[in-house]
C-alpha cells in the first residue's frame, strides 16, 4: 500500500544539516585561500596552475604569489578569441574590476581598476609572450601596487567544440596600507573572481552578450 | 506596472514596480495577456526555495505580444504574438547545439550561477521567476517581462489560437510531452504515470499520442483521476488499492515497461528535497514524493526505463539503488528541454491532436492572484490550473 513514510521526514535532516556543511566548507576553502597572515614567500594555489606561471613570479621574487588557474571550453574558433583578448581594451568588458585600459602601443598598455571605497589603481603592463592564435602573457611593472601577471592559451577542443582557454593570474600584494587595500581587492576570493571572469568572457564571445537579471543601469558593460 | 511580488511565507502581492527595459542586444519585452500560476510556485509562496528576495516578481508561464526588440534579434518583431519557455537558453552554448536548452551554459549570470555549480558540479540555466539560483529573471505574473535570448526562446503563435490553447507550452505541456519521451514507448507497451498533476496529465495523453498500449495513472485526487480516465488512462486510486499488485495485475505479471514519476512534478529542481531544514515543513505531497519514487522503480519491469521529469532538487533518502541496478533500468530525466518541442507541440495543438485547455480550473485577473495561490495552495483536487489575466 502506498502510504505517506513518517520515517522519511526525520531521516531528511542529516542531509540537511550535510549540504550546509559542504557549502560552509567550499567558503572556508575559498577564504583560506586569500586569509591574511599566511607565511610568506609560498605561493598559494587555486585550481590547477601550469608550473610556468609559478616560476615566472619566484624568478621575480615575489613575497606572496596568488595565483589562480581556470580552463573553460568556448565555443567560438581559436582565431577570433585571441584576437578578441590580444586587444587589451576589450578586457573591461568582461572583466569587472578593470575599468579601463589604454593601450599604448603593441606591448604596453596602462590599466585601471576599481579599488574599494570608490577608489582606483593604475599601473602599466607589458606584453611579455605572444603567440598569434595561441597564447598572450603579460606582466605589470615592478612598481604596480599589486604586482600581477596573466597568462592565456588558446587550444583546439575536440571533435570541433571549439577552443579550450586557460588563463592564469598570479599577484603579489606588497606590505603597506595601499598593499593591503590593494591587496583586498585583488585578493577577494580570487579564484571565484577568476572564474567568473572566463564564463564573462565565454557569454561574450558565445553569445554576443553577458547575462544578467539587473534592470537598464546595473548592466555589465556589454 | 503591476506585478505579483513575493514578500515572505504565504505573503505575495500584487505591487507597483518599475517597467522592464531592454538590457542586452538580444532581449525583448513582452506585455502579458496570460500567465499560469504553477505547482512550483507553490513552494516559492511557502517560503522553502532559497535565495528569493522580498520584492522578486514570480511566474514562469506566460505569453503575450512584443512590444520592444533589442537591436541584436532580428528573427522577433514588435506584434508578434508569443509563448515564452520557462527555461532561458542562448541557443549558441555547446549544450544548446545538443538541444539540452535546460543545460545552457550562458544564461545563468555568473554571479548566481555559483550556488548551482556547488550543488550540482555544474551551474544549470536560467529560469524566469524562480529565485536567485537559476539567475533571479524577473518572472511573469505581471504586466511585462523583459525575455533575454529572445530569438531563440519565445515562439510565434497564429492568431487563430486561444491563449489558453497555447499558454502551456512555456512549461507543463513540452515537460509532459518530454516524460513521455523519455520512456522510448515501444509497441505494446505500458507507461505508469505517478501523479494526476498538470504534468502528469499531460504526459498521459503525450504518452498515448505516441503509440503506448496503455497507460495507467495513479493519485488519490478523484477529480484528478477523472481527468486522466478522460484522457484515455486506467487509473489507480494508492488510497483504495495495492498500486504495485494492481499494476503486475494490469500487465500480465511483468510489469510496466516505462515508469514517470510525476508526483510533485511541477517542481523545477529547487524543491528542497533536502536542502533546507524548512523541508520538514513540507507538505505531505513533496514528503511522499520519495515514496513515490522507489515505488515506481520496485513496480518497473526488468529492463524497464524510469522517467524522471524536474522533480528533486536535493537528495533523496532510501533509494533503491539495487533494484535500478539488478533489473538494469534505464533512467531519463532533466528539467525540461523547452525550445526542442515547441514547434512540433504548436503544430500538434493546430491540428486539435493535443488539447489543454480541459485543465483551466480558474481563471482571474492578475489582481487577484494572492487569491490565487491561496485556492492553489490548500485546495489541489478541484483546482487543476489558475490562469491568471493582467
Ligand atoms: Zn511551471
Ligand atoms: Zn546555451
Amino acid at each position: 500500500m502506498y502510504r505517506f513514510d513518517r520515517d522519511l521526514e526525520v531521516r531528511r535532516t542529516p542531509a540537511i544539516g550535510l549540504a550546509a556543511v559542504a557549502f560552509a566548507a567550499g567558503a572556508l576553502a575559498v577564504y583560506g585561500v586569500y586569509r591574511a597572515g599566511q607565511p610568506r614567500r609560498r605561493a598559494r594555489y587555486a585550481g590547477h596552475v601550469p608550473d610556468s606561471a609559478l616560476r615566472d613570479g619566484r624568478r621575480l621574487g615575489w613575497r606572496e604569489q596568488t595565483v589562480v588557474g581556470r580552463t573553460v571550453t568556448i565555443a567560438r574558433p581559436r582565431s577570433e578569441l585571441y584576437a578578441f583578448w590580444r586587444d587589451f581594451a576589450n578586457l573591461p568588458r568582461f572583466m569587472e574590476n578593470v575599468r579601463d585600459v589604454a593601450v599604448s602601443d603593441t606591448r604596453r598598455s596602462r590599466w585601471t581598476v576599481a579599488a574599494p571605497g570608490e577608489r582606483e589603481l593604475s599601473f602599466e603592463t607589458t606584453i611579455t609572450e605572444d603567440r598569434p592564435g595561441e597564447l598572450i602573457a603579460w606582466r605589470s611593472d615592478e612598481d604596480a601596487p599589486v604586482r600581477n601577471s596573466g597568462r592565456v592559451v588558446f587550444r583546439d577542443a575536440p571533435d570541433g567544440r571549439g577552443t579550450e582557454v586557460e588563463a592564469t593570474i598570479a599577484y603579489d600584494p606588497p606590505a603597506g596600507a595601499v598593499g593591503r587595500l590593494a591587496a583586498k581587492l585583488f585578493q577577494r576570493e580570487p579564484n571565484i573572481q577568476a572564474r567568473r571572469e572566463l564564463k564573462r568572457f565565454k557569454q561574450l564571445m558565445e553569445t554576443g552578450e553577458i547575462a544578467t537579471a539587473q534592470p537598464g543601469a546595473a548592466a555589465p558593460r556589454a | 506596472m503591476r506585478a505579483l511580488t513575493w514578500h515572505g511565507k504565504k505573503d505575495v502581492r500584487v505591487d507597483t514596480v518599475p517597467d522592464p527595459e531592454i538590457v542586452n542586444p538580444r532581449d525583448a519585452i513582452v506585455r502579458i495577456t496570460s500567465t499560469a500560476i504553477c505547482g512550483s510556485d507553490l513552494h516559492l509562496y511557502h517560503a522553502m526555495i532559497p535565495t528569493l528576495q522580498p520584492g522578486d516578481i514570480l511566474g514562469h508561464e506566460f505569453m503575450g505580444e512584443v512590444v520592444d526588440v533589442g537591436r541584436g534579434n532580428t528573427s522577433l518583431k514588435k506584434g508578434d504574438r508569443v509563448v515564452v519557455p520557462f527555461v532561458i537558453a542562448c541557443g549558441k552554448c555547446f549544450f544548446c547545439d545538443r538541444q539540452q536548452f535546460s543545460a545552457c551554459d550562458n544564461s545563468n549570470p555568473v554571479d548566481s550561477a555559483d550556488m548551482s555549480e556547488t550543488l550540482y558540479g555544474y551551474q544549470t540555466s536560467g529560469l524566469f521567476g524562480y529565485s536567485h539560483l537559476t539567475g533571479g529573471y524577473a518572472g511573469g505574473q505581471a504586466e511585462y517581462a523583459r525575455v533575454p535570448f529572445s530569438d531563440v526562446g519565445p515562439i510565434v503563435v497564429p492568431d487563430e489560437l486561444e491563449d489558453d490553447q497555447v499558454l502551456f507550452l512555456s512549461d507543463i505541456l513540452p515537460t509532459g510531452w518530454m516524460a513521455a519521451e523519455n520512456c522510448e514507448i515501444e509497441d505494446g507497451d505500458t507507461v505508469a504515470v505517478w501523479g494526476c498533476g498538470p504534468v502528469g496529465l499531460f504526459a498521459i495523453q503525450s504518452a498515448l499520442l505516441m503509440g503506448a498500449h496503455q497507460v495507467i495513472a495513479i493519485d488519490h485526487y478523484p477529480h484528478r483521476l477523472e481527468l486522466a480516465e478522460k484522457l484515455g488512462a486506467k487509473v489507480i486510486n494508492y488510497k483504495h488499492a495495492n498500486v504495485h499488485k494492481a499494476l503486475v495485475e494490469m500487465t500480465g505479471g511483468i510489469g510496466p515497461d516505462a515508469v514517470i514519476d510525476a508526483v510533485g512534478m511541477e517542481s523545477h529542481g529547487f524543491a528542497l528535497d533536502n536542502v533546507y531544514d524548512r523541508a520538514k515543513e513540507a507538505v505531505m505531497l513533496e514528503t511522499d514524493r520519495p515514496a513515490a519514487l522507489r515505488q515506481a522503480i520496485l513496480a518497473c519491469r526488468k529492463g524497464g526505463r524510469l522517467s524522471m521529469p524536474g522533480v528533486y532538487g536535493g537528495f533523496v533518502d532510501k533509494f533503491p539503488l539495487g533494484a535500478l541496478m539488478e533489473k538494469g533500468l534505464t533512467v531519463r530525466s532533466g528539467q525540461t528541454h523547452v525550445h526542442r518541442y515547441l514547434p512540433k507541440l504548436l503544430e500538434m495543438i493546430r491540428d486539435r491532436r493535443i488539447d489543454t485547455t480541459f485543465l483551466i480550473s480558474h481563471r482571474m485577473p492578475l489582481e487577484e492572484a494572492p487569491q490565487g495561490y491561496r485556492m492553489f495552495a490548500e485546495e489541489q483536487n478541484l483546482t487543476t490550473k489558475v490562469v491568471l489575466k493582467p
